[in-house]
């Protein structure tokens, strides 16, 4: 299987894993130099945590950019960065954090 | 409030953004302040499928302005005594807080949101790619410890997963170095692309390899590409392939001896 069969095949099967489905018109059928570049799946163990991406399940009582600093650390990564933000925890009369502290962290979507 | 948040290390940073606009999917426990019946709440509930109107709530994040979101499903999955489980599909930006408060309105009896979970963003989802801290630190402890990192490579995701609902185009390995300079992309350098390629929509710009090179903002549909044989086919908005990775193919005044 060429390098190029196999980048789409990647392509593919994250996609559809996603719920997505590619749909393909080639206009160029060259192949890709093994020369320089990498398979995704294949980048050496430092170079996939700094291509990485998690899919994180957050915990209900820290912001999440109290859980992004953490993860920052844990990795010893220089930043890192949150696609929508999940407020802390949700709020009964009189229990949890006061409303002023959730800050602009308080949007749901 | 607990579930999906997708976080983006070190390179990923530049894109993981990118999700926030995509669809999401919540499951959430409404309290209904009074008891009502459950043939109620189900013919109520089904009232906000579709188009709703929206006005963010007063602690919100953006201009206080009714808008109009969609809610694709939305289902009851259990209720008991002043109790509602729900999950909803739905716009980006939807509020749930409020959702729950405007059904307490329509009900009559007031009610609000007691539990929220995300169980959806784009294309992540509750599946077996979802860790928690804890999973990510004793992947990262087997990988400082022992070197092996199978269980690391499990638990960190590549970054093209969070671009995996977007459009695509392939690209030439002689146009990638261009594009990891941050220039538009040309239409001689697309080798391949999805159908669903639409002017002015975030498209995602791969190599051959499958290698997020960068996002971008495609300035023609996939029908008018595929026609073209020269001029800019995306503006480059996002670049996430460092320089110098592939090799340089484009002419400058240096390499082609002009002044």
């Amino acid at each position: 299987m060429g390098l190029r069969e196999k980048g789409v095949e990647f392509l593919d099967k994250i996609t559809r894993k996603s719920g997505y489905v590619n749909d393909w018109i080639v206009i160029r059928e060259a192949d890709t130099s093994s020369d320089y570049g990498v398979l995704p799946y294949e980048r050496k163990t430092v170079d996939h945590i700094n291509f990485g991406v998690i899919n994180l399940d957050k915990p209900p009582g820290p912001t999440s950019h109290e859980v992004v600093a953490w993860i920052k650390r844990m990795f010893n990564v220089d930043k890192a960065g949150h696609g929508g933000t999940l407020e802390p925890r949700y709020l009964v009369c009189g229990v949890g954090k006061p409303q002023g502290d959730w800050g602009t962290t308080s949007r749901v979507s | 409030m607990t579930g999906v948040l997708p976080v983006g290390l070190a390179e990923s940073t530049k894109v993981i953004g990118n999700v926030v606009h995509s669809v999401k999917e919540y499951v959430m426990v409404v309290q209904l302040h009074e008891n009502i019946e459950k043939e109620k709440i189900r013919e109520i509930v089904n009232y906000f499928k579709g188009q709703i109107y929206q006005k963010p709530p007063l602690r919100s994040s953006v201009k206080r302005t009714i808008r109009v979101k969609t809610i694709y499903e939305i289902e009851v999955l259990d209720s008991q005594d002043k109790y509602i489980l729900l999950r909803v599909l739905c716009d980006p930006g939807t509020y749930m807080r409020k959702l729950a408060h405007d059904m307490g309105l329509l009900l009559g009896v007031g009610a609000h949101m007691r539990e929220l979970r995300r169980t959806r963003t784009g294309p992540f989802r509750e599946d077996e790619t979802l860790v928690t801290l804890q999973e990510l630190n004793e992947a990262l402890y087997i990988w400082r410890t022992t070197g092996k990192d199978s269980y690391l490579r499990r638990t960190v995701l590549p970054v093209e997963v969070s671009t995996a609902h977007l459009p695509k185009i392939l690209i030439l390995d002689t146009a990638v170095d261009a594009i990891a300079h941050g220039a538009n992309l040309a239409a001689p350098g697309v080798a391949a692309l999805t159908k669903n390629v639409e002017a002015n929509k975030t498209v995602a710009i791969y190599t051959l390899k499958g290698e997020l090179v960068a996002l971008g903002k495609a300035i023609r549909n996939t029908e008018e590409i595929v026609k073209m044989d020269k001029g800019i086919v995306a503006k480059t908005t996002r670049v996430v392939m460092p320089r110098g990775v592939y090799p340089k193919y484009w002419k400058t005044k240096e390499s082609t001896g002009t002044q």
